[in-house]
């Protein structure tokens, strides 16, 4: 008995400090003043550089409450104006900690987002607390002013300049009859043969263009090597089958298929219906192509182009169904699953150069031979720039820094 | 002129994008030809539908092997199509999204195309299952570094690597599987994925190259000539 009453007054005290506690709480925020956070300071406004002339970047010192002081900075708001006195508009949201913001808009007038070049801006940034603002100094006038060339992106433009030498040259070197050594492919070597396992085996040939848009280098590549197996099906009187994700792809590969029967002299074997339209939905495509290759069990399959979650779906059932399996892709995160599943693959740059390998044209075979070159090019600026780093001799590796 | 027109086509547009990386004048011309594309890809779901349709009723029609599967498709079609085009289930009108809960379209994707969809993505992992199991048979020298750099990964994400190896001493912590794991990743591997990517970007030079020049024109439906 004395145990529960000891317990209850407990209770009794405790709850009464509680409720004191809040009423003095109470009483203190009736009577706390609201402080405003630290502002924003050094507040610079200057024209992006390199740019049409539709931008500003903007860069400023944390208020002393952003991970300091009082920190309670919720957020900064970039304001701009068309004169120091205002009216200031909100342009941008920004995080706490953030010291740097860029004000970019669009040319054309009558988008809500218009820029004006060469037009005098005022900006300042507010700090933002729960319950206070803080200003920071407006600062301009600022104005964007388009530049005719990014300075920004020379390196990029020595390398584009360089490997246009090196690809010109190359071409003319072919054409006068020079022997250029192209180092073999095994993937392009075997496709000869894997047709001819198909003509003897008396089934078809699959050819997947993967999911890329006809705008993917890697699906234009897989073009030209899909001209190459439809001209060597058609002079073998084999069957292909073409399923397609894009509709556009689709397109180009009925006339490319069409076009490599009539040059191989039978254009009465072509059959519009081989090239068609699954769907543009991943899975369902994936589910389309497998039941192919489980009903039909084609002899052999390609897979050239743009893959992603699927290559390994594809190219295990294709395992299963105990096809030849030829891929290729530039997907670095899907090489893997092609080199475990399939017997030829084409890594990454490969696929471009099948193209060329396979016309075994003096004036491809000149990009070739530039691209090889340009790799030697890339490997001793990596040892040099390797050796460089080590040393602290900065400057060799900014000449690679590449701007916006 | 049947070949020259889209050759001088991609020319320019190649041009025009190229230049508008380094000429900042260029740049809103080259987004502008981006959207050109976009409008063109719109147009050819027209052909994509259209080709749908054809195969699969020559294949019912002629009662060709495994013809019922293209029925199915094309119910599955019709039904789509139907409840997109008259918006069935949803909010009537022009301004009715096609999409919006409760309807016919959204519930068939949201209860039928997604859960499908999800199943032929789970059999991916009994996928990569077999596919290791392929790749990590020791035949050869290759294999077997695959295989041991595939173990040290495998037990470096899971709280038996640092079981068994988390005795050991902080100055050789190099050599615990996790740190081993990460390093692996970030070192050889990442080594590897960038050299691939450097060439990528080379051969995505060269071929955008011989696009550009009217080199190679397979991509306008016939060979080289």
């Amino acid at each position: 008995m004395k145990i529960k009453i000891i317990a209850l007054m407990a209770m009794l005290l405790l709850l009464a400090s509680v409720g004191w506690g809040q009423e003095e709480a109470a009483i203190d925020s009736t009577v706390q003043e609201v402080i405003p956070p630290g502002p924003p300071l050094n507040l610079k406004a200057f024209d992006k550089p390199y740019d049409n002339g539709h931008a500003i970047d903007l860069t400023w010192d944390l208020s002393v409450d952003d991970g300091a002081g009082r920190n309670n900075i919720i957020e900064y708001r970039l304001m701009r104006a068309d004169s120091p006195e205002g009216p200031f508009v909100e342009r941008k949201k920004l995080e706490m900690g953030k010291t740097e913001a860029e004000d970019k808009g669009v040319k054309e007038p009558d988008d809500p987002n218009y820029f004006p070049r060469e037009h005098d801006f005022y900006y300042k940034v507010v700090a933002v607390t729960a319950d206070a603002e803080a200003e920071s100094e407006v600062v301009g006038p600022v104005r964007g002013i388009g530049q005719w060339y990014n300075a920004g992106k020379n390196p990029v433009a020595v390398a584009v300049v360089l490997f246009t030498v090196f690809t010109i040259y190359f071409i003319f070197k072919a054409k006068k009859g020079a022997e250029l050594y192209i180092r073999p492919l095994a993937g392009i070597d075997a496709v000869d043969e894997a047709i001819g396992r198909a003509t003897e085996m008396g089934k078809p040939i699959l050819y997947v263009l993967g999911l890329g848009t006809a705008a993917d280098i890697a699906t234009i590549a897989s073009f030209t090597i899909l001209s190459r197996v439809a001209q060597k099906v058609a002079e073998y009187q084999t069957s292909l089958i073409v399923p397609c994700y894009d509709p556009i792809v689709m397109t180009i590969a009925q006339e490319t298929v069409k076009a490599s029967y009539y040059s191989a002299g039978r254009p009465d074997a072509y059959n519009q219906d081989s090239v068609f339209f699954v769907t543009n939905q991943q899975f369902a495509y994936v589910g389309g192509v497998n039941g192919i290759m489980l009903r039909d069990r084609p002899a052999t399959n390609f897979y050239l182009g743009k893959f992603y979650a699927e290559s390994l779906i594809m190219a295990e059932t294709g395992a299963v169904a105990g096809s030849i399996q030829i891929a290729g892709t530039d997907e670095v995160t899907q090489i893997p699953f092609f080199v475990v599943a399939c017997d030829y693959t084409l890594i990454g740059e490969e696929l471009y150069a099948a193209s060329a390998y396979l016309g075994r044209e003096p004036v491809l075979l000149g990009t070739l031979k530039a691209q090889d070159y340009a790799k030697a090019l890339v490997i001793i600026c990596c040892i040099i720039g390797f050796i460089a780093a080590s040393f602290g001799w900065t400057w060799f590796v900014e000449q690679f820094h590449v701007g916006n | 002129m049947k070949k020259q027109i889209p050759i001088l086509i991609t020319a320019t547009v190649g041009t025009v994008l190229v230049l508008s990386v380094f000429f900042p004048p260029a740049k809103m011309l080259g987004e502008d030809f981006s959207l050109f594309f976009d409008i063109i890809a719109v147009f050819a779901f027209f052909l994509g539908g259209g080709n749908l349709v054809r195969v699969h009723f020559i294949k019912v029609y002629r009662r060709k092997s495994d013809w019922v599967y293209s029925v199915v498709t094309l119910v599955g079609f019709t039904m789509m199509l139907a409840s997109g085009l008259f918006k069935l289930g949803g909010p009537p009108g022009i301004s009715g999204s096609v999409t919006a809960d409760g309807s016919y379209l959204n519930t068939m994707f949201i209860h039928i195309i997604a859960p499908l969809s999800s199943t032929m993505y789970a059999l991916l992992a009994f996928f990569v299952a077999s596919a290791s199991y392929r790749a990590f048979r020791a035949k050869n020298r290759e294999a077997t570094i695959l295989l041991i750099a595939a173990f040290v990964i495998l037990l470096g994400r899971t709280p038996l690597g640092m079981m068994a190896t988390g005795w050991v001493w902080e100055s050789l912590s190099i050599f615990q599987i996790p740190n081993l794991a990460v390093w692996v990743m970030n070192v050889p591997n990442l080594a590897g994925q960038r050299s691939i990517l450097i060439g990528v970007g080379l051969g995505v030079v060269a071929m955008s190259l011989r696009l550009i020049l009217g080199m190679d024109r397979t991509y306008l439906g016939g060979d080289n000539d």
